[in-house]
Formats: C-alpha cells, sequence, structure tokens
C-alpha cells in the first residue's frame, strides 16, 4: 500500500479553480519532488495535504486512513509534518524550546504537574531535553540550542523547522522550498542533510523545490504542475526530458 | 405612539453614535490604532461650545464653528505628539499612549471646570413639531440631530470616493508602504484623517450635549466606549459601517431602556454586541483578512 | 535550560524583593511610621498587582488584548463576599476565609472559560471589544442584582429589594447599587502578600511548562502550531482561564479588603481594566515581576503626589505619555541607543566608574 495516496484533489477560491485533478501516490521511503512555475499551485497541493485549506473535491490517503479535510492537528498526529516557504518558526523561544515543542504530543504530563513542578514534570522535561538535543545534533545545531530562534542565521533557520518537522516523529514529511535563498554551498550542505534524515529517521519525503540541481540531484520521482494541473509525473529523468515540461519552463 | 417615539428617540442617539464612530472607524482604518482619546475631544469640544455661549453670548452656530476648529487643531497636535513618534511601534504601545492622553485631557478639564456638572444650554432652539394631533411630538434636537449625522455620512463618503485627499485616504488603509511608493504623502493623510474625526466630534460634543445637556469631564468617556463599540459592530474601517453600527445601538439602548431594565440597556447593548461578532466575526459590513500561508 | 535558570533566578529576586519591602512596611506601619493613606493601600496594591500578572499571562503569553480583566476581578470579588457574608454566622473564620479564596478564584476561573468558548474564535481588536464588553455585563448584572436570606433560603430579584419578598427578620445580602456591605476584612497585607508571591510562582512555572510552551507557541505562530499537532483552542482555552483565575485572587482579595463592595466604572468597569492595562504594558509585556513593580509604582505614585493636590492626575498622564514615547518611539529608541541612554548602556557605564575607583 502506497504511504500516501492522492486522487482527484481540487481546490476553488471563489471562481478560481487553483487545483484541479491533482493526482499523486508516494511508496513508503521514497524522496518525491513537486515542481512547476510560480503560481502553479504547489504551495496550495502542500496546504490541503495539511489540513490548512479544506479541498473542494478529491481525497486524500495516508496508509490507507483518509485524512481529507481533517484538521491540521489532526493531521499531524496521523503522520504529516511540514516547512514552510517563508520560515514559521517559534522566533520568542529557544531553538530547543521549538524541537520541545514538535516533542510536544510524544511525551506528556499534565498542567498541573507543570504548575506545581511536580516529580513527572523534572523527569519528562530531563527526557525531552535529551530527544530535543539528539535530533538537533544531527544538524549540527546541539551547540546553539539556547540561542532565540529568531537570531538564528537564515540557512539555520531552515534546517530548524526541518527539525521541528522531524520532532513530531511523521511518518511523511513536506518541504517547501528548503533550498530557497541559499548560496550553492548551503544547498550542498542542504542535500547533505535530507540524504541523511532519510536515513536517521527513515522518513518519506516529498519536497517543493525550484532549484533544479537539488531537484535532479536526489529526488527519484517527480510531479510537474503547471496551472493548477499536472503536467507529467513519473522517474525524474524521465519527467525533465519531456518536450511539454521543457515548454512550460523555457517557454515557447 | 410610544413606541415611534422611542425609535426616533434612538436614531437621534445613534446619529451621535455615528459621528463618533466615524472618527474611531477612520482613525482605525488608516492608523490602525484605536484612539481612545477620542472620546474625551468630544467632551473639549462640548464645554468649548458651552463657553463661547455663556461667556461671549455668541450664537449657536458660531460657537460651534469655533469649536470644529479648535477641537480639528487638538485632534491633530495630538496626533503630532502622542501617536506620530509611535507610528512603527506595537499597537499595544500606542493604545497605552491614547489612554494616557485621554487621563490627559479629562484631568486637564477637571482642573479648569472642575467635577461639578454644568448645565449645557441646547445649540438648538427649535421646539420640533407634532404629528398626529399631538401625540407624536419630535424634538427638533432629534431632528436636527439625524439630519445633520446623514448629512455629514453622504459628505464624507462622498469625499473619500472622489477628491484626492479621500482617495489619498483609502490608498494608505489599504496598504500604508505601497502608499509612499505611489507618491502620498501618508503623514499629512493622517493628519488630515485625525484632522476630520476630531472636527466631528466636536459637532458629536454639541448635539450630544444638546439631548442630555449634563456636561461634566468625563461625560465623553461612555459614549466614546460605545462609538467605538458602533463601529466595531458595523465593521470597522468602513463609514457606512459606522453609520449602520451607530444607529443600531442607539436604538437597541433606547428600547432596551424603555421596554426592559434602564438599568440593564448598556448590557443588552453590549450582548448585542457580542452576538454580532460572534456570527459575523468582522462586524456587519467589515471585510474578512485571511492570513496567507 | 540556562534559559530557565534565569527566569527562575529573576524570580527568586521578585519574591525576596518582595519580601523585603512586605518587612519594611510591616515595621513602619507597628511602628506608626506609616501614614494611614498608604497603609490603606497596601492591600489593593496587592488586589491590583494580582490581576496585572493574570492579565500578563493573558497578553503577554496568549497574545491577546482583554480588556475585561476587572469583570474576572468582579466575579471574584462579588462570589467570594456574597459567600463570607452569607456564612459569616454559620462558619468559623478561617475555613470560611479559605473557602472563600477558593469560590471567587473558581467563580472567575468558570467565567473565564465560559467567555473564552466564544471569545477566542475572535483576534486581535475585535477580542479586545468583546472582553471589553463582557467586563461591562458583568458589572451592570451585579448592580441591578438583589439577594436576600431568611429562614425559608436564599432569594432573588433583579429588580428591587421588595420584590425579594422576605420575612421581617431576613438580612440582605446584596443590594444592588449598593452592593454588598459588611464583608469581613479578612485579607490582611499578610494574606495578600502571600497569595501575590503564589501567584507569581504559578504563573512562572505554566509559562514554563509543556502547556506553557505550547500556548507561547500559538502567540508567536499559530498555523505552525497547528502543523506540529498543538490543538489551538485547548491551549488558549487552559490559558485564558488560569488569567481569569488569578484576576479572580485579586477579586477577592479586593473585596475583603474593603466595607462596602459596589460594582462601578472606576473599581470593576473598563477604567480599571484598562489601569491594569497600563501596568501590564509598563512593566513590561509578558514579565510577570514587572507588572508587580508598575502597579506598585503607578498605585502609590497618584497618592505620593497627594501634595500637588488637583495637579497629581494630570502629572501621572503626563508622566504615562512620556513613559510609553521614551520606551516604545522607534525614534527615540535609537537616540537613546547612539548615546547609551538603555538600562544596559547605563549599567555599563556604572561598571567602568566602578572599575576605574
Amino acid at each position: 500500500m502506497a504511504l500516501l495516496e492522492v486522487t482527484n484533489l481540487g481546490i476553488s477560491f471563489g471562481g478560481l479553480r487553483a487545483v484541479n485533478e491533482f493526482d499523486l501516490t508516494i511508496e513508503e521511503g521514497e524522496l518525491y519532488g513537486l515542481i512547476g512555475p510560480n503560481g502553479a499551485g504547489k504551495t496550495t497541493v502542500f496546504n490541503m495535504l495539511t489540513g490548512i485549506y479544506k479541498p473542494t473535491d478529491g481525497k486524500i490517503r495516508l496508509a490507507g486512513n483518509d485524512i481529507t479535510g481533517k484538521h491540521t492537528a489532526d493531521i499531524n498526529k496521523a503522520g504529516v509534518a511540514r516547512t514552510f516557504q517563508n520560515i514559521r518558526l517559534f522566533g520568542d523561544q529557544s531553538v530547543l524550546d521549538n524541537v520541545k515543542i514538535g516533542l510536544h504530543n510524544s511525551y506528556e504530563y499534565s498542567t498541573f504537574a507543570g504548575v506545581f513542578r511536580l516529580p513527572k514534570f523534572f523527569a519528562t522535561e530531563k527526557e525531552m531535553d535529551k530527544k530535543a538535543l539528539e535530533i538537533l545534533s544531527v544538524f549540527g545545531l546541539d551547540k546553539e540550542a539556547n540561542v532565540l530562534a529568531s537570531n538564528l542565521p537564515y540557512g539555520k533557520q531552515r534546517q530548524l523547522e526541518i527539525a521541528r518537522a522531524l520532532a513530531t516523529n511523521p511518518k511523511l514529511l513536506l518541504l517547501d522550498e528548503p533550498a530557497a535563498g541559499m548560496n550553492p554551498n548551503e544547498t550542498r550542505d542542504l542535500m547533505n542533510t535530507i540524504a541523511l534524515i532519510r536515513k536517521e529517521f527513515g522518513v518519506t519525503i516529498l519536497l517543493i523545490e525550484h532549484d533544479m540541481k537539488l531537484v535532479s540531484g536526489i529526488c527519484e520521482k517527480l510531479t510537474v504542475l503547471n496551472f493548477g494541473q499536472v503536467l507529467a509525473q513519473g522517474k525524474t529523468s524521465e519527467v525533465l526530458n519531456n518536450p511539454r515540461v521543457i515548454k512550460a519552463y523555457l517557454g515557447e | 405612539m410610544g413606541f415611534l417615539t422611542y425609535l426616533i428617540n434612538g436614531l437621534s442617539l445613534g446619529s451621535v453614535y455615528a459621528i463618533i464612530a466615524l472618527g474611531y472607524t477612520m482613525v482605525y482604518g488608516i492608523a490602525k490604532m484605536l484612539n481612545f482619546a477620542h472620546g474625551d475631544v468630544i467632551m473639549v469640544g462640548a464645554y468649548l461650545v458651552f463657553m463661547c455661549m455663556s461667556n461671549t453670548g455668541a450664537p449657536a452656530v458660531v460657537s460651534i464653528v469655533i469649536s470644529i476648529v479648535c477641537c480639528t487643531a487638538l485632534g491633530m497636535l495630538i496626533e503630532k505628539i502622542a501617536y506620530k513618534p509611535l507610528r512603527r511601534a506595537t499597537n499595544l504601545a500606542v493604545l497605552i499612549t491614547a489612554i494616557g492622553v485621554s487621563y490627559f485631557l479629562q484631568n486637564m478639564a477637571l482642573l479648569i471646570f472642575g467635577s461639578n456638572p454644568v448645565s449645557f444650554t441646547s445649540v438648538i432652539t427649535w421646539q420640533g413639531i407634532s404629528l398626529a394631533g399631538g401625540q407624536l411630538k419630535i424634538t427638533g434636537t432629534a431632528i436636527i440631530t439625524i439630519i445633520t449625522c446623514l448629512i455629514i455620512m453622504v459628505g464624507l463618503m462622498w469625499f473619500v470616493k472622489n477628491t484626492k485627499p479621500g482617495q489619498a485616504m483609502r490608498a494608505v488603509s489599504e496598504d500604508k508602504d505601497a502608499a509612499v511608493l505611489m507618491g502620498i504623502n501618508v503623514n499629512a493623510t493622517i493628519s488630515l484623517t485625525f484632522a476630520i474625526g476630531s472636527g466631528l466630534a466636536a459637532i458629536a460634543g454639541a448635539l450630544l450635549c444638546s439631548s442630555y445637556p449634563s456636561l461634566t469631564p468625563y461625560t465623553g468617556s461612555m459614549p466614546g466606549i460605545k462609538a467605538f463599540t458602533a463601529a466595531v459592530f458595523g465593521g470597522i474601517g468602513s463609514i457606512p459601517g459606522a453609520l449602520i453600527g451607530g444607529l443600531l445601538l442607539g436604538i437597541i439602548e433606547i428600547l432596551a431602556k424603555a421596554y426592559i431594565s434602564s438599568q440593564l440597556a448598556d448590557a443588552i447593548v453590549f450582548a448585542v454586541l457580542i452576538i454580532v461578532l460572534l456570527v459575523k466575526p468582522t462586524g456587519i459590513l467589515g471585510k474578512q483578512i485571511k492570513e496567507k500561508v | 535550560m540556562k534559559n530557565l535558570n534565569k527566569t527562575t533566578q529573576k524570580l527568586i529576586t521578585t519574591i525576596a524583593v518582595i519580601a523585603v519591602l512586605y518587612a519594611i512596611m510591616q515595621t513602619m506601619q507597628s511602628t506608626g511610621n506609616l501614614s494611614s493613606l498608604m497603609s490603606g493601600l497596601l492591600v489593593p496594591v496587592c488586589a491590583y498587582s494580582l490581576v496585572a500578572v493574570g492579565l500578563n499571562l493573558c497578553v503577554g503569553y496568549l497574545g491577546e488584548l482583554s480588556l475585561g480583566h476587572a469583570g474576572f476581578m468582579c466575579v471574584g470579588a462579588f462570589t467570594s463576599a456574597f459567600f463570607s457574608k452569607a456564612f459569616q454566622e454559620s462558619i468559623p473564620d478561617v475555613p470560611r476565609f479559605i473557602l472563600a479564596l477558593v469560590i471567587g478564584t473558581c467563580a472567575a476561573a468558570l467565567f473565564g472559560f465560559l467567555i473564552a468558548i466564544p471569545v477566542l474564535r475572535l483576534s486581535g481588536d475585535y477580542l479586545a471589544i468583546v472582553t471589553l464588553a463582557f467586563g461591562e455585563i458583568i458589572k451592570n448584572v451585579i448592580n441591578v442584582l438583589y439577594i436576600g436570606k431568611d429562614s425559608s433560603g436564599l432569594h432573588f430579584s433583579m429588580k428591587d429589594m421588595m420584590s425579594l419578598g422576605m420575612e421581617p427578620g431576613g438580612k440582605i445580602l446584596v443590594n444592588g447599587p449598593q452592593g454588598i456591605t459588611g464583608t469581613p476584612r479578612q485579607s490582611t497585607f499578610t494574606i495578600a502578600v502571600i497569595l501575590l508571591i503564589l501567584a507569581l510562582v504559578v504563573a512562572h512555572n505554566f509559562v514554563n511548562s509543556r502547556t506553557g510552551r505550547a500556548v507561547k507557541a500559538i502567540r508567536d505562530n499559530q498555523i505552525a502550531a497547528e502543523t506540529v499537532g498543538l490543538p489551538i483552542t485547548k491551549y488558549k482555552l487552559i490559558a485564558f482561564t488560569i488569567s481569569a483565575a488569578i484576576a479572580g485572587v485579586g477579586g477577592v482579595i479586593y473585596a475583603h479588603n474593603i466595607n462596602s463592595l459596589t460594582a462601578t466604572t472606576n473599581n470593576f468597569g473598563y477604567n480599571m481594566s484598562i489601569m491594569i492595562l497600563v501596568y501590564v504594558v509598563l512593566g513590561g509585556i509578558g514579565n510577570f515581576s514587572g507588572s508587580v513593580i508598575a502597579a506598585v509604582v503607578l498605585t502609590m505614585l497618584p497618592e505620593m503626589l497627594r501634595g500637588l493636590s488637583n495637579y497629581r492626575m494630570l502629572i501621572y498622564s503626563i508622566v504615562l505619555i512620556v513613559l510609553m514615547l521614551f520606551n516604545w518611539a522607534p525614534g527615540i529608541l535609537k537616540f537613546r541607543e547612539e548615546h547609551g541612554i538603555t538600562s544596559k548602556g547605563i549599567l555599563d557605564r556604572f561598571k567602568k566608574h566602578k572599575e576605574v575607583q
């Protein structure tokens, strides 16, 4: 059974059809790319997959379970985590706390235990710290654990956002333009990081990207979106050589 | 007949709220701030009219014009001293400063006029009309108040739609940064908005005290809060919204006083506000703004 | 972790300062060195501080502006005073006060919870105006509430005292606009200070716990908080309820310190809500200790200026405006930065001066 199965997905804003008849199947463990020109509807697809927008038509199945139109928080609990094109960190909190918020649903103690500092509080907080530092060290961010998230340099903020998403223990990780605004060196590091987290966390990844080097370098399969419609779908090398895709990207 | 009388009284009070609400709504639309001191400008306006009439014996119209001029200047001055330096600061900082200005105006009035209420002489001497063989009396004050309110509304809507400064106001309220790039003088536009709002507050002060003649340094406070509520009610930032919100609020208040309980009238007004906002979270004519993900 | 220690250190310092101030005030009072006006303010200051701490939780950590916290204070005050008055003869002093405290706090929490359910669907200025409306409604309703007690039990009315239909020997508990008179005056300065410290600890522990982190995450970025699986409404409700409960404690303290408890615009209306908000903003949004300091200074300030009679409130308002401009105006902040007139800059200069010596 495929991990993610999207059939006939569509959404309209007023009269505007932003995404139409979108199909996508991702097998477990795959690294899948979603590409397309600006305004093609890629982020809209992400927003529907994570429940931020409710799709007008279609079905989204995660490991066989229907998650269409569910609440964002419930979809995350079902196993989908994401990052954002315009980074959305908890800026006023430390790097460590950002990851600990990602761990929120995996560790539990009551508000009462927290307010009155019962033993459960200290024990759980200690475990959370340990786990959070473990995740941060994968990204080399453990030394900056106590820095305010908004004070991190741009590239590290993107990494922290991925770390936070991974902390929720997802089956499927959605990365929205992870390389945006990075220089070639940073992009190369990012490619290594993505390969590493795939290995370490065993997570399936769907990413939106404009950097063709990154896409052709790491994605196994691609879907090309244009004007809200699927233009091409399949193995990376085949899709990138598809004349219709080349036309959409380079024009007539 | 009783109901009609209440309805007209409600419309009259609502007209005053609507004029005050305009000041809130325009300032909010353009400067994105709650000008808590607006209610106190009404009080200043009313005292100015009172002083002109009782001390110099000036006719009502002249007194009101003087009051409008002074309040306009006061509004611009407040904006320049207290709000302009905080233009890029957090909303809360501006809110507290506005509260400070409100305290300042109240206590200044307290020092000058004392805390005893003065009896305001109505600026409208016309006795009004009586219909249905004397069963339905409509006071001149009510008629003039309603008409004044309608004239102001129509005038202001025309001004915002058709004149250059009016278009600048709309542009600034839509997007301040883009407006700057289009060569609009944002500071002058905000200043103009405060000027108009404060000038209207002077008129509202005179009309309010003509209906409710007891004037104290705190007179503006409660009508100010209610007018602000009216502005939110109608959809803050919208001029017709201020009219609808103001009139509805006035009518609800008077009817609640007449038929339910005079002590609970305010509670009923606020309860209706809450219900409206829960059904339509941006007010009756408000626009929904969604965050882009 | 270092971060946590820093905030904990700050909390301990604040508690120590409060304890020292408490000792000084107690000594001055017992030796007769404190004016009656000042000593009359000791308990109210603690009550205002409590409400300010509660409101700061809402404004600083939930990130929502409430203009109705005087309403929760009012609920705490009236429910607890009502209880104390109703059972004045039947329950001994100490357990009665403890029960009154619990009842006042829980009633405020319950109101906070019930109000939060619809209100938290709104945001920003709309939320502010609706909380203001709720505060006004609470105040208004209390003003038309008449409750009496006689041998046949409790009697309620929303019209007047006559319609209670009481037996001749009955006792009026709540008398409309005259409110509740003769509440036992049990909130001493000591109790008020203990409760204030307790509230500070609770608030501090809350924001530095798992739940508090979730609340802060929602404040910082609601959409991101949802995508990491946080149930938004639940945490907003928890934070708002605790915030209202702390304000309720302030109300209990306030009510058990005065003879005649009434609900007017100045003590429980929006004027009070705004005054508390001023403490919160001046003391620093999200800074509980700051709220207490601001509440103490700003309550004492007008009293110290009493010699200036009518000018004092005028000076107060000018101080408020100037402080806001000094602390928040971007232009002035830049000027201060350039000339080293920041708290850090002044501290550094002071240190250098010391080293030179």
